[in-house]
């Protein structure tokens, strides 16, 4: 019979416990800890090796044999801003990507919205599984297939053919189309995300205020699932802005991707140098991306 | 959960160890890049035996040789596995350009090298000239392709020839009438073909629109096609400008081209024999030529990387492909004139060598291998466009 | 729900509409499979399985599906324990840099492949590194780690601190709290992250060109065969073994990954 409730001596000091007790008390130790070896990895590894691109871009090629000469200047750099090619392949690339973004955006919309919102649970679960599975046919099998379907044999002038159309599919519009098509789940899924965490509450109080369907649907859902739209033309944009392999299968102009692809052994600090353009305009969309809050949405 | 304190040390500690392994790095790359070529450049190779028997015996240690080829190179690689017990393993280029770059990754053994690929490798020193004493089959070579400026430096051979063809104008005979015996069915710029045409996508085609004005514009005074001046450049390029809208395929994956024919995406281009060889056989019907005005072409040579993993693979490999059996196989195959004689008797064709004018040397002197331009002309006095200026232009034309 | 008739119809519609979009050139990558020509024309005009014993048997296939396989699980596992780290770092504490830091990790995979390939290319090379598996682990590890990041760092948002809290106040240590309490919570996130983070390493082609040197993973092979004409059916084929195969670790992550960000971020690389 005893009246003193039984009390667990205090565990004992072992090192663990006393290293687990430092980094309590110590916090920034242990997030030091934390961090150090991903932002290790990712600041040295990936960022030094960006790093060296960079400082190649300053160097020079040896007229005849193509080896870079580390010598400094910044004639690549010049030549990036004055021939006018660059500026036009720079500039077509950034017009696709934007077109490819729109084009993903509006058909993501629609199908995201039912999966997160009309769907029964078990249809959205199975529309979930059904957007993933694309993500693992193979890229190249699917831009392949494109390949084959825009030819001038191909599916699409093959139903043309009957009403005495035809397409040219190996051309900017059959390129927009691929894009378009190659990378659609990565919009949509953000998307389905950002629609989900929508709290209904705030459509029907929108409802209550008097607020019709379309009404509530373009002055709420819109702009609260914008950053997801965002979230997800991050990746639409920086997909379609350094790709190499589909505008080689399907067109024959030049674009970022292909340039420095095609100058990559034979003139290796221009072709990074001009990889400064796709890397200006990541970073700037990057940023606004930020602004808008979409980093949140992804 | 809990703030931290003095946590702008953190990313600025790492930024700074960052720049700095940055700086250590490029700077010790930099040496990486110098070339090996010293003054009389040595044969040896680390780990190369030096008597054939040596070489064989090291061979089957190293068990495989990792090579670079131009597509459809490589023959009997299951016999040459059995003989001397090397895999093959083989990695197409598509350009010379990108042979290079393949060849100083440091990833292959050797690469099977056209002229305006050999020219620089050699200069730069990443292959090795070749004992010819432990390569039996090099006696059989014919005389006249061994030691040209392609395949040699300083008196020393640098690797074990291959073949030489020539690129041909080719067309599918039932769109293309009639038939044409010259260049001008593609530089014509009102062309019934636009949009149709298939051109070779690499700067080495250049030489093709200055070998057409030196027949049409003689006055411009063009004699080699890769050694140009500024007026002779320029005026290629503007040939080329004009033909750059017309061309429906800038090809450089061979069997790409061969798909575009097939389904007659493209009707009339610049080729090699190796497309209208597949092509005819899958009974489509395409033609071959080389036009009147002559032709570029190539003179192929099987060099070895001078680092090379599996050098004694490699030397096997050199002596493997120049067999009779071999040069068969890979002329006939491929469409191009094999440069050991012996291989004429053994190819399906008893007319393969002469149809290829192997061995008519006058019927290629119109016949302008591939090589790098160099700013001294080659020798000849004067200033000419340098291999950058050839790659710059090149991504002008293509806009 | 709130949406009235008229907008189901359409939204039905649309997402329809959508999937057909998505769905036939996959099916006809499946009628190709059987194709029993050597080249990929239409209309198909004999159907055949004979590609799939080819196929079977090659065995250049075979191990480049046996890299690919090692690459992926190599990746995977790098990415899970660093995304790890930087989930928790970033969720459980508030801190100066905290939005630079998550913008470090995102940018592999926000800036374009041809980018960071050549970059790693001239790296490696630079300090004279082999390329192989080795190389080609952290090319894909860098830009998956963001993937696992997401979904451990929005699973982690879900779960406030408090249970944590509670188990250091019943005396428990960091060590234990995270066995015990932390990682059980995160743990389906984790796999989510880790099988989207296995499927973008294994169809990864636009930065695996520049750091596998001779070595061939499965999209590489299917890159250096894609145009040949007789390998043209096998390609389908390996296509849609691929995608039937993954119909299982999708359902499975998709389970799994409920409650987390789905979303991913990602590469057709």
């Amino acid at each position: 019979m005893t009246s003193t409730p039984y009390a667990e001596p205090p565990p004992r000091p072992t090192v663990g416990r006393r290293l687990s007790t430092f980094f309590y008390r110590h916090s920034y130790v242990g997030l030091f800890l934390l961090l150090l070896v991903p932002i290790g990895w990712l600041l040295i590894g990936y960022g030094g090796s960006l790093f060296v691109l960079l400082l190649s871009s300053l160097w020079d090629t040896d007229p005849f044999t193509s080896e870079v000469v580390h010598t400094y200047n910044l004639d690549n750099f010049r030549r990036i801003l004055e021939e006018d090619v660059y500026r036009e392949v720079a500039w077509r690339t950034i017009k696709m990507a934007a077109l490819v973004t729109i084009a993903d955006a509006v058909l993501a919309f629609p199908i995201a919205y039912y999966m997160a919102r009309v769907a029964a649970p078990r249809t959205r679960n199975l529309l979930v599984v059904a957007v993933l599975m694309p993500l693992w046919a193979s890229y190249l099998v699917k831009a392949y297939a494109w390949r084959t379907i825009l030819s001038g044999a191909g599916v699409i002038n093959w139903a043309l053919d009957p009403f005495g159309l035809s397409f040219d599919g190996y051309s900017s519009v059959g390129l927009w189309l691929v894009f378009t098509y190659l990378w659609l789940p990565f919009m949509i899924l953000p998307v389905y995300a950002g629609l989900e965490r929508i709290p209904t509450s705030l459509l029907e109080a929108s409802a209550d205020l008097g607020g019709r369907s379309l009404r509530t649907f373009f002055r709420v859902t819109v702009p609260l699932a914008f950053p997801a739209v965002v979230a997800g033309s991050i990746f639409t944009f920086s997909l379609t802005l350094g790709d190499y392999i589909a505008p080689d299968l399907i067109t024959s102009q030049q674009f970022i991707g292909t340039v420095i692809y095609d100058q990559r052994g034979t003139n290796l600090p221009v072709a990074a140098a001009f990889t400064l353009v796709p890397i200006a305009v990541m970073v700037v969309y990057l940023i606004v991306a930020k602004r808008l809050k979409a980093f949140e949405a992804l | 959960m809990n703030d931290a304190r003095k946590s702008w040390l953190r990313p600025a500690a790492l930024a700074a160890l960052l720049v700095a392994l940055a700086f250590a790095a490029a700077s010790c790359g930099g040496d990486d890049d110098e070339s090996g070529g010293g003054d009389a450049a040595s044969t040896e190779i680390a780990g190369l035996g030096t008597s054939l028997d040596e070489i064989k015996q090291k061979a089957r240690e190293e068990g495989e040789v990792d090579l670079i080829q131009w597509p459809g190179y490589a023959q009997l690689t299951k016999e040459f596995k059995q003989q001397t017990g090397c895999t093959v393993k083989t990695k197409d280029g598509a350009t010379s350009d990108d042979m290079v770059q393949l060849l100083t990754s440091g990833q292959y053994d050797g690469v099977s090298a056209s002229g305006n690929a050999s020219v620089r490798l050699m200069a730069r020193g990443d292959v090795a000239p070749v004992n010819t004493d432990l390569i039996p089959n090099y006696a059989d070579v014919q005389e006249s392709i061994k030691n040209q400026d392609y395949n040699s430096r300083d008196g020393q051979p640098y690797g074990v020839p291959h073949g030489r063809g020539p690129n041909l104008l080719a067309w599918r005979t039932d769109a293309v009438t009639p038939a044409p015996d010259s260049w001008g069915a593609i530089w014509d710029t009102n062309t019934p073909y636009k949009g149709k045409i298939s051109i070779y996508d690499d700067s080495i085609f250049i030489a093709d629109a200055a070998l057409y004005l030196k027949a049409t514009k003689p006055d411009l005074g063009i004699d080699n096609p890769y050694q140009l001046n500024e007026e002779q450049f320029n005026a290629s390029i503007d040939l080329l400008k004009g033909l750059a809208p017309n061309v429906g395929e800038w090809w450089a994956d061979y069997a790409k081209q061969i798909q575009s024919y097939a389904n007659k995406d493209v009707v009339i281009g610049t080729t090699w024999p190796y497309q209208v060889n597949t092509l005819t056989a899958d009974k489509k019907p395409v033609k071959g030529i080389k036009p009147k005005e002559g032709t570029t072409g190539w003179s192929d040579t099987w060099m070895i990387y001078s680092k090379a993993k599996h050098p004694n693979c490699m030397y096997l490999w050199m002596d493997h492909m120049i067999s009779p059996e071999a040069q068969a196989l890979v002329a006939e195959g491929f469409g191009e004139a094999p440069v050991n004689l012996k291989a004429c008797a053994l190819t399906k064709n008893k007319n393969h060598c002469d149809q290829f004018h192997a061995s008519d040397d006058s019927w290629w002197d119109d016949v302008y291998y591939w090589t790098t331009p160099t700013a001294d002309c080659g020798g000849k006095g004067g200033t000419c466009k340098t291999q950058e200026d050839w790659v710059n232009a090149w991504t002008e034309i293509r806009g | 729900m709130t949406e009235s008739r008229l907008t189901q119809f359409f939204l039905r519609l649309g997402a329809g509409f959508t999937l057909a979009f998505i769905y036939l050139p996959l099916i006809l990558i499946g009628f190709y499979a059987f194709n029993e020509s050597v080249t990929q024309s239409w209309p198909i005009e004999n159907f055949s399985t004979k590609w799939f014993s080819v196929a079977y048997h090659n065995q250049d296939i075979r191990d480049a599906l046996w890299l690919s396989l090692k690459a992926g699980i190599g990746a995977t596992a790098v990415a899970l324990v660093l995304g790890t780290l930087v989930s928790l770092a970033l969720s459980r504490f508030h801190f100066f840099g905290r939005d630079a830091i998550s913008l470090v990790v995102i940018l592999p995979i926000a800036l374009p492949g041809i980018v960071t390939g050549l970059a790693l290319q001239t790296t490696y090379t630079t300090v004279g590194l082999d390329f192989g598996l080795l190389t080609i682990v952290i090319g894909h590890a860098t830009f998956c780690i963001v993937v696992v990041y997401n979904n451990a760092a929005a699973r982690l948002r879900r779960l406030s601190g408090s249970l944590e809290e509670a188990s250091y106040d019943l005396g428990a240590d960091a060590w234990q709290t995270f066995r015990f309490v932390t990682f059980p919570q995160m743990r389906t996130a984790l796999l989510a992250g880790g099988l989207l983070a296995f499927a973008l390493s294994f169809d990864e082609v636009v930065v695996t060109v520049f750091t596998a040197g001779a070595q061939q993973t499965l999209p590489i092979w299917i890159f250096a065969n894609l145009f040949r004409p007789r390998e043209q059916p096998i390609v389908n084929v390996v296509a849609l073994f691929v995608i039937f195969a993954s119909i299982i670790p999708v359902y499975v992550a998709q389970r799994l990954g409920r409650g987390t960000a789905t979303g991913v971020p990602g590469g057709g690389r």
